[in-house]
């Protein structure tokens, strides 16, 4: 019996009118994906790993202030800057609609990183270290990553295989959204996210939460149905794979606030 | 008519195989202590494969550093050849003829540099295979379907570069068989053994002269697309990077290949200035020689301001915001600001400044003054488009940061100067870096002749 293919664009939208700061996705994110541990030296010099980090801005001044966080992950671009500048094809695009890297391939020239406008790929600068008693805690389904090597966010696309590997090859049925909610295979960010700011599906998938903002941003309504829904840093043509949807503010700033 | 005596050839023959057959007392001890700088560096590079990449001063936004700005500059210099052997050669500039091989010899020492940097640059030089041929016979990994992306301007680059250097070195090697053969003559014992082999059988009769004519302008009008090319290609390396605002620029292949004539002319006025002085070659290095260099560059320093100007207008007319926001940090926002005056002072203002007076391009410590400013000054280009642009490279300001460079990076850096100033030393002691036929030559060319009822210098030849 032949493998059937499925076919499948998965896509993130994330609400930004949910989203608190909380860092849970960070931190779920760094567990599931091997990610070194972030020392206080790695932060000062500016080579922290952060697959999925939120950033903070303030508006206003004080008191009169807000803070303001938006997650940034890879964007998993249709038209990724990273793809064509690699000289060794370390990253490239599955189709899946996943902007993949071939640790394996990659000889660290670090041109991707500088070709990407999100700056969400990371470079191991130094041999990853864990303390010992950490050592059971990797995650067996991700590579650790050597030194010398770029690295981003995969949207855990070895959740997303053994989704696929189980659900539709050994049961047969199909991978819809409820199925990946239930049984875990979304994204870790995604799972650990306490206000479901972060959200993933298939973009085809009817019976998820994305369908509807890929739908409105794509087929030229005007994006009508979806007012809140827009891609990052558009006027790059990177045709993000992701969605954000803008803040609702319900209390604007007194003063009008001011620049982040 | 051109200043300056003609010399009977046997005293050409002594003054310029002076620095092969006796080796100067400062010799070896010059050698010894750039050997040692080159050292450092080496061992620098080593700690760096070893420890890892951290050990630079890079970091998240800026991954690229002084070893990117570095190679950039000396394939700049490495220009300096082609502009003036190739294209002085076929536009028949007699005032060439002592220039053209130190510019050859430092366009290929200055090339193999520049393609050391972006090869240790990386974060696993142990798998360079994957990207560039960088052991000999040791092919791309076809038979795993291992291909490169022939999409990256990272590989047209090393394509271009490895073009240049292979013509480079023929283009040397043509121009040296006469020479060798002087050599071989002079020579006894294991030298005269290597120089006979490398004269192949020089017996300067008629046809041998005339294919070795041949084979120079055939090579001068080949190598001239690969020179406009492989700066074009380096300046791709930055033009086709979309998410660099600053970098993405049309205007980047003539800029930067302007820029690259401009510092490579100047750094072959320069060494020349130096062989004058170290070898006293007062006779075959004259005052004419550097006035003419001091000439060329006024022109050269112009064009490549007008594209600098060009670059600046273009954001501002353009009135994008992003283009604008980047200009304002690089020209506005210490530190950045005070290196931009630098930069543009020690480019333009200063060097032309003292190339306009006749007699101050005569006056030899003048002319190196200005050469070195122009020098420093295309660095600091390099350094002022690569690494603001990557600092502050798109609108979210979480991720802003700066570069500082490590003292592993500085060695690294004055040690690709050490390496090219030994490796200049070296050539010096072995092989004769001004042509000794092409200054006979000119010799000749420059007596005077009968044409007609007419005198003129022998200079106008009816070829």
């Amino acid at each position: 019996m032949a493998d059937q293919r499925f076919d499948h664009k998965w896509g993130m939208v994330v609400d930004l009118d949910r989203c608190t700061g909380c860092q849970a996705c960070v931190v779920a994110c760094q567990s599931e994906n091997n990610i070194p541990i972030n020392t206080k030296d790695l932060f000062l010099q500016r080579r922290a790993y952060e697959w999925i980090r939120v950033e903070r801005y303030w508006e206003g001044e004080f008191p009169n202030v807000k803070a303001r966080f938006i997650p940034i992950m890879c964007q998993h671009c249709e038209n990724a800057p990273c793809e064509p500048v690699c000289p060794v094809y370390a990253t490239y695009h599955n189709d899946e609609g996943l902007n993949v890297q071939v640790y394996n391939r990659c000889v660290g020239t670090r041109y991707c990183a500088n070709n990407c406008p999100y700056q969400v790929r990371f470079f191991n600068y130094w041999e990853p270290v864990w303390p010992e008693r950490m050592r059971n805690h990797l995650n067996s389904d991700v590579t650790v990553r050597s030194r010398g090597i770029m690295e981003k966010c995969s949207f855990c696309i070895q959740r997303i295989r053994r989704a696929e590997l189980k659900v539709e090859q050994q049961e047969r049925a199909v991978l819809d959204y409820p199925t990946m909610k239930k049984r875990n295979f979304l994204p870790a960010c995604v799972s650990a996210c306490p206000t479901n700011a972060l959200t993933f599906a298939d973009q085809s998938d009817t019976t998820g939460p994305v369908n509807r903002y890929f739908k409105a941003l794509d087929d030229h309504e005007g994006g009508e149905s979806a007012p809140r829904a827009y891609r990052l840093i558009e006027e790059v043509g990177t045709k993000p794979n992701v969605i954000y949807l803008k803040k609702v503010d319900k209390y604007p700033l007194k003063n009008g606030g001011g620049h982040g | 008519m051109q200043e300056g005596r003609v010399l009977p050839a046997r005293q050409i023959n002594r003054d310029l195989l002076g620095s092969i057959l006796y080796s100067p007392r400062w010799f070896w001890g010059a050698v010894a202590v750039l050997g040692l700088i080159v050292m450092g560096g080496f061992a620098a590079a080593g700690l760096m494969i070893n420890q890892g990449m951290g050990v630079t001063g890079l970091n998240r936004p800026v991954m690229w550093g002084f070893f990117i700005v570095n190679f950039v500059f000396w394939i700049g210099i490495s220009h300096a050849g082609v502009m003036l052997s190739a294209i002085l050669r076929l536009s028949k500039a007699e005032w060439r003829r002592p220039a053209t091989r130190a510019a050859e010899v430092l366009t290929v020492f200055s090339l193999m540099t520049a393609m050391l940097m972006p090869l240790i640059h990386t974060g696993r030089p142990w798998r360079l295979v994957y990207w560039i041929y960088t052991i000999p016979f040791i092919p791309y990994d076809f038979a795993r379907g291992i291909w490169p992306n022939i999409r990256s301007p990272l590989v047209w680059d090393p394509s271009a570069v490895y073009t240049y250097l292979t013509s480079s070195i023929l283009f040397v090697l043509v121009a040296l068989i006469p020479d060798l053969a002087v050599l071989r003559d002079r020579t006894t014992g294991l030298p005269h053994k290597i120089y006979t082999v490398l004269a192949m059988g020089w017996q300067g009769n008629p046809r041998q002269w005339k294919l070795q004519i041949i084979a120079g302008v055939l090579l001068s009008a080949l190598i001239l697309p690969v020179f406009v090319s492989v700066h074009s290609i380096v300046s791709w390396d930055f033009g086709m990077a979309i998410a660099v605002k600053p970098w993405h620029s049309t205007i980047f292949a003539p800029y930067f290949v302007v820029g690259a004539v401009h510092s490579g002319v100047s750094a072959v006025a320069f060494v020349m200035i130096i062989l004058r002085w170290i070898y006293g070659w007062q006779d075959y290095i004259r005052h004419e020689h550097i006035d003419a260099l001091g000439r060329l560059l006024i022109v050269v320093a112009t064009g490549w301001f007008y594209f600098f100007v060009m670059e600046v207008i273009f954001g501002f007319y353009g009135r994008e915001a992003d283009e604008i926001a980047f200009r304002d940090f690089q020209i506005n926002q210490p530190p950045w600001n005070l290196w931009f005056i630098f930069f543009v002072g020690l480019t333009y203002f200063l060097p032309v400044a003292m190339w306009l007076a006749s007699s101050w391009r005569r006056n030899l410590w003048l002319m190196s003054i200005a050469c070195i400013s122009v020098n420093i000054g295309m660095w600091l280009e390099r350094f002022l488009i690569i690494i603001p642009a990557l600092a502050e490279k798109q609108l979210f300001t979480f991720t802003w940061y700066t570069y500082a460079p490590s003292a592993v990076e500085i060695t690294i850096v004055a040690a690709t100067f050490a390496l090219v100033s030994m490796l200049m030393l070296l050539f010096a002691r072995v092989l004769p870096l001004i042509p000794l036929y092409d200054v006979k030559e000119g010799d000749i060319l420059k007596t005077e002749i009968q044409i007609g009822r007419r005198t003129v210098p022998a200079t106008f030849r009816e070829d």
